[in-house]
């Protein structure tokens, strides 16, 4: 039984093949990050993960549970979180009003039940609560709890958006792109933050991420692209060595 | 300027955050309910519209301010509810129950309208609620055999538990208790993972689904209480007016509505309250305007020049609306003499991933 996997994934958008039958399986409890140029075909795979888009041929699979026809928030439902590269935050709400969006898989209550709020309504909200000052405590989001999301710098949305993610209790998290327009203070935050996840939450991360150094870091595995097919497949290092990755990001030598 | 020291979880979970609000609610509570006895019958009366509109304009505001769809089509619901409470009460049912079912059949019509809402966004669901509001008015006119049609109906006043509230105070106490039960439920909604999905489906659609927000159900669901509500004050308004017909729930009616969501504020729920008084007092005013107006000014069109002005200057001037304005003034007290003219702008948001349509 495999934990995570990919089977001929594969989807095009007109002429245009921007994943061609990839096919990968991620182990329980590791770092497994799929690299590559700009325009390979990485977020698509995501967003064919997350079932945002239909794709054309291919299957998932989460726990021997195939994915395939489920709607985005049915997967979300499995335990599977996200980040997106360009930050999707609820702008107009607090930080902990983010994060408690992230409990939305885990409320017990009914309509009725909210619509008087009932002392269980209280009870769960209050334990809701506990939960996500977990994921602030883990974060280090506290001074930022009552700010709204608007207001804050890209650097600090960035780890919102993971303490979101995190806030579901995934068992699954995927993060696209957690670098990116991060500084290398920033980047090297992130970087304990994503060994932490994986060490001390237990959590099987799948991301995306261009940073070498960071992948490096982090990664158990790494799946290059280039042109929506897959070209190698290893640890960072192997991968780095791996004379087609080299070639698809510099180039035929003359 | 109030500092809040919290110490405990709950503390964010209570509805007065300070003691200073509790005092100053309390306060409106009470003067609301010595109103009947001390502004005289006209006044109250004026105060059981400001009710009734509240009612209506928390529903929409549930609807426009907090989970984002667009309607204008709420006086559609707003008749359902008005023609359930008048054709059940001429068949003797009393009024703890038809109350309910204009509730209910109203949600579920406000289900169904928010089917489509699942498809379509921004313009061509507006055009789609607009639609659903003209079709409503067509089929009370034409169905004669139920609705009377374009003769309308008339309503009795109700009989609660043997009572008859034929009298103004015991019919405006009916108003403001259902307004303030209104209030609670929708305050208790948006404190709770419901509310919270609105919320979510507002800012974003495609992060929301991300976080396991079932689109379809929360959206239909928000349509759906939007429309009780509406149909509450429908049921209410029926019996405030005593006669009700198709052409009192038009287009017109619809806009009105949403005018009461953005003029108070869109986004706060203070913001319905407020913006239904400004819809029933600037009427007066302008009546009582005309008096010192030249009499080719104070024709009959001023009411719709003045309200369109005043929508075009708070969009304008004020997209936060009454609410909006308040809280600027209540800073700008606060941190005298500190307040800058950028605090309430909305920063400009970063490049937003690829949506999907």
């Amino acid at each position: 039984m495999s934990f995570f996997q990919v089977k001929d994934l594969g989807i095009r958008f007109g002429g245009v093949v921007a994943v061609d039958r990839v096919s990968f399986e991620v182990k329980r409890g590791e770092c497994y990050t799929i690299i590559g140029p700009n325009g390979a075909g990485k977020t698509t795979i995501f967003n064919l993960i997350g079932l945002l888009y239909p794709a054309t041929s291919g299957k998932i699979f989460f726990q021997d549970k195939e994915l395939t026809g489920l709607s985005p928030h049915q997967v979300a439902d499995l335990g599977i979180a996200r980040t997106f590269q360009n930050i999707e935050l609820f702008e107009h709400a607090t930080v902990l009003q983010n994060l408690l969006i992230g409990r939305h898989r885990h409320r017990r209550t009914a309509l009725w039940q909210e619509l008087l709020f009932t002392p269980a309504v209280r009870r769960a909200e209050l334990a809701q609560r506990e939960a996500v000052e977990k994921v602030i405590d883990f974060l280090d989001l506290a001074k930022y709890r009552d700010s709204l999301v608007a207001g804050l710098p890209y650097g600090v949305r960035k780890v919102v958006e993971l303490g979101r993610a995190l806030a579901t209790e995934p068992r699954l998290l995927l993060l696209d792109e957690p670098s990116s327009g991060l500084n290398p203070e920033e980047t090297d935050d992130m970087a304990f933050w994503i060994e932490d996840i994986k060490r001390q939450l237990g959590v099987t991360v799948l991301m995306v991420e261009h940073d070498m150094n960071l992948v490096s870091r982090v990664s158990d595995r790494v799946l290059a692209l280039n042109m929506g097919t897959v070209i190698a497949e290893g640890t960072p290092a192997e991968v780095q060595a791996n004379p087609a990755v080299i070639e698809a990001y510099l180039g035929k030598a003359a | 300027m109030r500092f809040l020291f919290k110490t405990g979880y709950a503390q964010d979970l209570r509805l007065f955050k300070h003691g200073g609000q509790v005092f100053w609610y309390g306060l409106l509570m009470v003067l609301l309910l010595a109103a009947p006895y001390a502004i005289g019958e006209y006044l109250t009366s004026q105060l059981q519209f400001i009710c009734i509109y509240s009612i209506v304009g928390l529903g929409l505001m549930l609807l426009v301010g907090f989970t984002g769809q667009i309607s204008l089509g709420h006086a559609a619901f707003l008749a359902i509810g008005a023609y359930t409470e008048a054709l059940m009460q001429a068949r003797g049912v009393p009024f703890f129950v038809s109350l309910p079912c204009a509730a209910l059949l109203s949600a579920a019509m406000g289900w169904v309208l928010g089917l489509p809402a699942l498809r379509l966004k921004g313009i061509y669901l507006a055009i789609a609620t607009l639609a659903f509001n003209v079709i409503v008015e067509e089929i009370l006119a034409r169905w004669e055999s139920l609705t009377n049609g374009n003769s309308g109906l008339n309503l009795k006043p109700i009989e609660l538990f043997g009572m008859k509230l034929d009298g103004d105070a015991g019919f405006y106490y009916l108003c403001l208790g259902l307004a303030m039960l209104s209030i609670l439920a929708v305050l208790n909604l948006l404190r709770s993972p419901t509310g919270r999905a609105f919320v979510a489906i507002r800012d974003s659609e495609i992060s929301a689904s991300c976080m396991g927000v079932n689109l379809a159900n929360y959206k239909t669901m928000s349509f759906a209480l939007s429309a009780a509500l509406a149909g509450i004050a429908g049921a209410l308004y029926a019996h405030k007016v005593t006669f009700i017909s198709p052409e009192q729930f038009t287009l017109l009616q619809s806009i009105e509505l949403v005018t009461i969501v953005i003029l108070g504020g869109v986004g706060f729920v203070h913001g319905a309250v407020l913006g239904a008084a400004f819809l029933i007092v600037l009427p007066q005013l302008i009546s009582l305007a005309k008096d010192y107006l030249p009499a080719d000014v104070a024709g009959t069109g001023l009411q719709s020049v003045v309200f369109g002005l005043v929508l075009i200057v708070i969009i304008i001037f004020e997209p936060l609306g009454l609410y909006g304005r308040w809280l600027k003034l209540r800073t700008w007290f606060e941190l005298f003499p500190f307040y800058r003219r950028g605090m309430f702008r909305r920063q400009k948001s970063y490049m937003k991933s690829e949506r999907l349509r």
